[in-house]
Order: structure tokens, then C-alpha cells, then sequence
């Protein structure tokens, strides 16, 4: 009888496990312990771990909060898009709105501060896919997600929309500018 | 009318070759899915074909409009039209077949068929008029026309009354007493599929069908994060199904091929049963980065506080491949570590597919699923190119090649026919199972190094000079990923051509033996208790495991250190 019959003995279930898969469970049970302490303990002593801070918005009330930052701290405009230029101080708040196509505005921080980061959308789902530091969070419309952020080097970042928001999806790009 | 019901009803036959009863009307409708489901695959990687194309940067084939629609058509074709046709054919076989007994409610079960059918080719038709360019997972606010949500829901209305003719048919078995105990091990895995498909379902109803009306004008406002919550109930869950389907589908051909049994039927089928148990409810590995989820519900549905949905496949791992070893060693190949594997039928695409399939699914879409569903590692490479390198390892590697095993095996049985071109045949899992094997790896690269998915141009060159630019190993890592499509496309072509042709123009049997045994005997209680029972020592699969837990634990570590690297977050 192979595993295509019902099982050879009727009571299968008193039939002894054998060592190997005895040995193997417990190493995978541990392992699986192991895997599930890493991520609190991480949160104990890791520098990464994404903030939950959540409120719920409306693309208007976001719009109007960027722009009050943008009036505030734009210290000049800068590239193909002409964007402002936003240095908010440091430990500060910044507003960062993604909307089809486009990542509104540009942010210029300083390198080892600690900055408290406000990211919604205006219209549809995107991706805040920060390079090439590789910090990937999802952006969801009427949701205001509150994290902070603490730069490591000195550079221009890319802010690539990794979530598909339709036929303009590639152009998506924004900026933030870390300075020493 | 009963009356012929009741006729039609017993019409049996039995397969000369593997002496397995065929109930005429399920016969036909295992051939009319698997076809259904072979179809589907066939236009998907064509589709797969042209994506992969246009990402490799300097062939960049398709325009970006073609290019979003090739993408959404491709990943509904492979990933709900073909897997869920042959799933629904691997459940009708488990019921019915393994079982002997007659097909509950044939006219149901095409009833589903039909459903299904229409379902996916509206699907498909509403997909190539373009706009509804939205991708498989649809997410709301972005809205596809009404009759997309609606094809998808015919489609799935179909495969749940699949999975009810299913059960009904394991009604009809045990009132029929067409068997004795307990369900054979490889029924019972297809039914936690079964099982987990009518959670999915369910979900992806509570999910499609407000959104439909949402569509239509009918519901007002749909919330993004409500929406990715419980679509990916139904997302992370249909996972759930092809693993248990593909792992029913190894301990298949580990008993046709070998006669093997499980090592022990209470570890395997436990194992089974976590899946149902543990299947993410909440599918909060998809949710990692999102805002308004908490880590402590992040940390706890993605872990289960020991990671036991995880632990599931990997007792799989260890049995399927130890109850190959035991039943060889048995049967006389008991020298050394690894003579049951090298005596092992490698000619023989059944065997070659599956094992590929065992090894792809477990060092290359296992071990990334968990590294990248832990929760912090996630913000490393959610949404970048690792994700789909990571599912075409599970999915494509794993089930479908695993499928595809199993289909060489059908054909003969199923439609009396001999398969053609032998010789392609015997080549054809190593080369889609290590073409495939290369895009996934090649996409992993290149998401390790920020590459985003679903993207047409990571060149940026219509955004009127912002651009970002990728280390030039990113775009090596597209066109090894577009060198390895074509080899895939090739072993994916030679397959439905070989399936196809032996379909059509293979050799007929009719009632006669083949030249060949097509189905092992299996091993006797006295075989295995030779030696004193030695055979159930499996030193050479636990060598291998060792070797899979120690790649596992490496990768494990050295991702959190290169989080490390990134910057601050909290
Ligand atoms: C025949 C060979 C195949 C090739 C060449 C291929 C290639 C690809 C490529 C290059 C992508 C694009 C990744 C991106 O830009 O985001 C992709 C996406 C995808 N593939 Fe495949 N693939 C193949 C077969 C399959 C199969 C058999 C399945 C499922 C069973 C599958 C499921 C998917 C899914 C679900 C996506 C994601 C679509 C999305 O992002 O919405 N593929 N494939
Ligand atoms: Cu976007
Ligand atoms: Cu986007």
C-alpha cells in the first residue's frame, strides 16, 4: 500500500514517528521559535524598525498640510519639475505626498538627524521606495502614516513609486537630498 | 431520468496499466480541466515571454501601455486560470479516482467547468481591450470596468462548485465504502486544499463582489487598506492551496514511481492540517510596510509565535523526499548516502520535474519567503523585483512543475495515448526548471538592489531628466533575467507542444499494456521490514535537510545584517 491507498494499519495514528523526523521537527520547531524571537528582539535593539503611527486623512487635509510645510521651510526650487526645495530643522516634521505621477516635494535633511516622516496619496495606492538605501513602504490614500527617519550618508536619494499606479507608473520619481 | 443518471452513473473502466477504476464522467472532466488548464498556461507564458522581454532594459520590447496590460493578462492566466483548472483536475483524480468510486454530480461539475471557462477567456478579453490594465491585485481606489470584477467572480463561483463535487464525491466514497480506514495520504492533502479553497474563495467574494458593485456605482467608497487586508485573505490563501495541492502531488508520484508510503501517516497528514490551521488569516506578510497595522499584529500572524505553517512545509520537505529513500532503500538500494537518489529514474521526466520541483520550491522559494516575511526584513524589498523572484520559485518551480510532472504521468492514463517526442521530454523539467530556477534568482538580484516590480523603464526616460540610475549590476541582472525567460519559455513551450501532440497524434493504446510499467508496485511490509526495518533510517535526506537549514539559517542572518546597513527608521 503506498500513499495513493488509505494507510496500511488502521490506527496509524498510535504507530510510533520515526527518529529522523522526530530529530528534524524539534530542530524546525526551535528554528521557528528562533525566526519568531528575532523580530521583537529587534525591535528592542535594531535601528530599523518601521513606526505604526496611522491616521486617517482625506486628500484634501494632506494636500493642505504639505503645502504648509512647503511654505514654510522651501529654501529654493530645483529640477526638470521646478519642486520646491523643502530643509525643514532638524527633528522636524516633513510632508511628503505622492499623487499620480509625481513625489511632492522635494526634502533636503541632514545626515545622523532624526526626522519625523508624513506620507499619504492623493489619488490611488503607491510605493515609497527610497534608493539606493532600499527602504520600501507602502503608500495608501486617506491613511497618514507618521515614521521616523535618520539618514546614514550624505547624497541624493531617489524616491521610486514601486506600486503600480497605473500607465504612468514609471514616471514616478522624487528626490531627498541628504546633506552633511 | 434517474434511470439513466444511474447508468451513466456506472459507467467504469479500469486502467490497464495502473490498475486504477475511471468513472467515465470524471474521466472526462480531469481531461476537459487539465486541457482548460494547459490552454491557460500556454497563453500566460507567452505572456510571461513578452514581460520579461521588455524588463531586460536593452531589448525593452513592448511600449509601457502593452506593456502593464501583457503583465496583468499574464499573471491572471498562470497564476488563477491555469493553476485552478488543473487543481480542479487533481481533486476530481484524488476523489475519484484514487478512491474508485463513482463522480458526484457530473453535471454540477460542469456546470463549474462552463463557468470557469467563460469566466477566464472574459477575463481575458476585457484585459486585451486594455483598459483594464490593473494587474492581478487590483487595488482599490484604482478601478478595472465591472466586467472585470465579473469574470473573475464566474471564475471563482466555478472552481467552488470544483471543490463541492469534490467533497460530495468523498460522500459518495465512504457511503459507497469503495474504501477502507482512513482516506489515502494523498487524497487527505488535496482535501485541505480543498479546504482552504473554500476559505479563499470566500474571502476573494467578500473582497470582489463589493468592488463590483463599487464599479457599477452601487457602493460609494471602498477603503485602499480594507481592501488589501482582506483581498490578500484570499491572495496569501490561494498560495495556500497550490502548496498543498503541489505537496499532494509529490507524495503522488513518490508512490507511482517508487511505491513509497509516508514514513509516518500521522506526520504527514499533521502536517497537512497545519496548513488550514495556520494559513495567515489576516495575510499580514503582505502588509508589513503598510500604515495602520500594528507591529505586534504584523509579528504575531506572520509567525504564529513559532512559524508553524512554515514548519508544515518543511516536515513536508524532509518526508517527501525520505519516503523516496526509504522505499528505495527497501527495494535494495541501501549502499552509501545517496545510491536511492542516483538510482533514482532522472530520465524520467515524472521523477526529474518533481524533484526539481522539491529542491527549486524549498532552497529558492521557501527559504526567501521567510526571510522576507520577517517583519522588519520586509522594508528591504517590499514591492522590488525579490517578490516575484521569490513567487516564481513557490509557483512556478514548485506547483507548476510539479503539475507538470504529474501531466506526463496522466496523459497515457487518461487519454490511452503514448506521449510523443520522448526524447525533448526527458530534457524538458531541466529546462524549464532551471530557466525558471534563473528568473527567479535574477529577479531576487535584481530586487536586492531596489529594482521595482511591475515597472516599465527603470531607465527614466520620460520623466524629463529626474532620473534615478541603478548600479549597472541591476541591469545585468535583467538580461541574465531575460537570457533565463527564453530558456524557461522554451521548456514551457516544449511541454504543451509535447502535451498537445501526444494528445493529438500520440500513439493510441486502446486496452493495451504499454511497453513500460507505469505505476511502481508498492513496497510490502516485508520489504520495508527487512534489515530490521533499516530502510526508515534516511541518512542521505537528512543530510540534505542539514544542508537546507544551514543555507537557510546563513540567508536568515545575513539579511537582518544587511538591514543593518540602512538607514534609521522608527
Ligand atoms: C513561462 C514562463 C514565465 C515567464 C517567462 C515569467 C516571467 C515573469 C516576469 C518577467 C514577470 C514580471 C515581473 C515584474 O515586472 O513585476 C512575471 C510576473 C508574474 N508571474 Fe510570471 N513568468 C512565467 C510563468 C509564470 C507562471 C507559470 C506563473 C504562475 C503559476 C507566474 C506568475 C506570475 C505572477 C503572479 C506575476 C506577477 C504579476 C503582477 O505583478 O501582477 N509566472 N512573470
Ligand atoms: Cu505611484
Ligand atoms: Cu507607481
Amino acid at each position: 500500500m503506498s500513499s495513493l491507498s488509505p494507510p496500511v494499519k488502521k490506527l496509524w495514528w498510535n504507530e510510533p514517528i520515526h527518529k529522523s523526523e522526530l530529530l528534524w521537527i524539534s530542530l524546525v520547531f526551535v528554528w521557528g521559535l528562533v525566526m519568531t524571537f528575532m523580530m521583537p528582539y529587534w525591535h528592542v535593539v535594531g535601528k530599523q524598525n518601521l513606526g505604526t503611527e496611522t491616521y486617517k486623512t482625506t486628500p484634501a487635509d494632506f494636500q493642505q498640510a504639505t503645502q504648509a510645510f512647503v511654505d514654510k521651510f522651501t529654501v529654493r526650487n530645483e529640477g526638470p519639475r521646478n519642486h520646491p526645495v523643502v530643509a525643514p530643522p532638524a527633528g522636524g516634521d516633513v510632508y511628503m505626498l505622492g499623487r499620480l505621477w509625481d513625489w511632492w516635494p522635494i526634502v533636503q535633511l541632514k545626515k545622523g538627524e532624526t526626522y519625523r516622516f508624513h506620507l499619504s496619496s492623493l489619488d490611488w495606492q503607491h510605493g515609497f521606495s527610497l534608493q539606493p538605501a532600499n527602504i520600501n513602504i507602502q503608500v495608501v490614500p486617506n491613511y497618514e502614516h507618521v515614521f521616523s527617519l535618520t539618514p546614514t550618508e550624505a547624497g541624493e536619494y531617489s524616491v521610486i513609486c514601486n506600486e503600480y499606479c497605473g500607465i504612468g507608473h514609471h514616471l514616478m520619481i522624487g528626490k531627498i537630498l541628504v546633506v552633511e | 431520468m434517474v434511470n439513466t443518471t444511474q447508468m451513466l452513473n456506472k459507467v467504469f473502466r479500469t486502467c490497464p496499466d495502473t490498475g486504477l477504476t475511471f468513472h467515465g464522467p470524471a474521466e472526462n472532466l480531469i481531461k476537459a480541466n487539465a486541457v482548460a488548464a494547459v490552454v491557460f498556461l500556454l497563453v500566460g507564458g507567452i505572456f510571461g515571454l513578452l514581460v520579461g522581454l521588455t524588463r531586460w532594459q536593452a531589448v525593452h520590447l513592448l511600449g509601457a501601455e502593452d506593456f502593464y496590460m501583457v503583465l496583468t493578462a499574464h499573471g491572471l492566466n498562470v497564476l488563477i486560470f491555469w493553476m485552478i483548472f488543473f487543481e480542479i483536475a487533481v481533486l476530481y483524480f484524488c476523489s475519484s479516482v484514487l478512491l474508485g468510486c463513482r463522480i458526484a454530480t457530473p453535471r454540477w461539475a460542469w456546470a463549474g467547468f462552463v463557468l470557469m471557462v467563460v469566466g477566464a477567456i472574459m477575463n481575458n478579453v476585457v484585459v486585451l481591450q486594455g483598459n483594464a490594465s490593473v494587474m492581478m491585485t487590483s487595488y482599490a481606489p484604482m478601478e478595472a470596468p465591472p466586467l472585470f470584477y465579473l469574470s473573475l467572480i464566474l471564475f471563482a463561483v466555478g472552481a467552488l462548485i470544483g471543490c463541492f463535487v469534490f467533497f460530495g464525491t468523498l460522500v459518495v466514497a465512504k457511503n459507497d465504502r469503495t474504501y477502507e480506514g482512513s482516506l489515502p495520504l494523498v487524497t487527505f492533502g488535496a482535501m485541505t486544499a480543498a479546504i482552504i479553497a473554500v476559505f479563499t474563495i470566500v474571502s476573494g467574494a467578500i473582497i470582489l463582489i463589493p468592488t463590483f458593485l463599487w464599479s457599477v456605482g452601487i457602493v460609494g467608497e471602498i477603503d485602499a487598506l480594507a481592501y488589501r487586508l482582506i483581498w490578500w485573505a484570499f491572495g496569501h490563501s490561494s498560495q495556500q492551496i497550490n502548496v498543498a495541492a503541489h505537496v499532494s502531488v509529490w507524495y503522488a508520484i513518490a508512490a507511482i514511481l517508487f511505491g513509497a508510503r509516508p514514513l509516518s501517516e500521522k506526520v504527514s497528514r499533521t502536517a497537512f492540517l497545519m496548513y488550514i490551521l495556520f494559513l495567515q488569516i489576516a495575510s499580514a506578510h503582505h502588509l508589513l510596510v503598510d500604515p495602520g497595522v500594528s507591529s505586534n499584529f504584523k509579528m504575531f500572524n506572520t509567525s504564529y509565535a513559532m512559524y508553524l505553517a512554515v514548519m508544515a512545509s518543511m516536515v513536508h520537505g524532509l518526508t517527501v523526499p525520505g519516503s523516496i529513500e526509504a522505499a528505495q532503500r527497501a527495494k535494495g538500494h541501501r549502499a552509501g548516502l545517496f545510491t536511492w537518489l542516483r538510482k533514482a529514474p532522472w530520465g524520467n521526466p515524472t521523477f526529474s520535474g518533481m524533484f526539481i520541483s522539491l529542491v527549486g520550491f524549498g532552497f529558492l522559494g521557501g527559504i526567501t519567503g521567510v526571510v522576507m516575511g520577517a517583519e522588519q526584513i520586509n522594508l528591504l524589498i517590499h514591492n522590488t523585483l525579490y517578490v516575484p523572484g521569490h513567487f516564481h520559485a513557490t509557483v512556478v518551480v514548485g506547483s507548476t512543475l510539479a503539475f507538470m510532472a504529474l501531466t506526463y504521468w496522466l496523459v497515457p492514463v487518461l487519454f490511452r495515448r503514448e506521449i510523443i517526442f520522448k526524447g525533448l521530454a526527458r530534457w524538458q523539467p531541466y529546462l524549464f526548471g532551471l530557466g525558471m530556477s534563473g528568473v527567479s534568482l535574477f529577479l531576487m538580484g535584481a530586487g536586492t538592489l531596489g529594482v521595482p516590480r511591475r515597472h516599465w523603464d527603470i531607465g527614466f526616460a520620460g520623466t524629463g531628466g529626474i532620473t534615478h540610475e541603478f548600479p549597472a549590476a541591476a541591469y545585468t541582472m535583467l538580461a541574465l533575467n531575460g537570457m533565463s525567460v527564453i530558456v524557461a519559455v522554451i521548456g514551457g513551450a516544449a511541454f504543451c507542444v509535447i502535451i498537445v501532440g501526444s494528445l493529438l497524434f500520440g500513439r493510441k493504446l486502446g486496452d493495451q499494456k504499454m511497453d513500460v510499467p507505469w505505476i511502481a508496485a508498492p513496497v510490502t511490509e516485508e520489504e520495508y521490514n527487512a534489515n530490521g526495518g533499516s530502510a526508515f533510517a534516511i541518512p542521505g535526506t537528512v543530510v540534505l535537510a542539514m544542508i537546507f537549514f544551514i543555507s537557510f539559517a546563513l540567508y536568515y542572518f545575513i539579511n537582518w545584517k544587511y538591514l543593518a546597513e540602512t538607514w534609521g527608521i522608527s
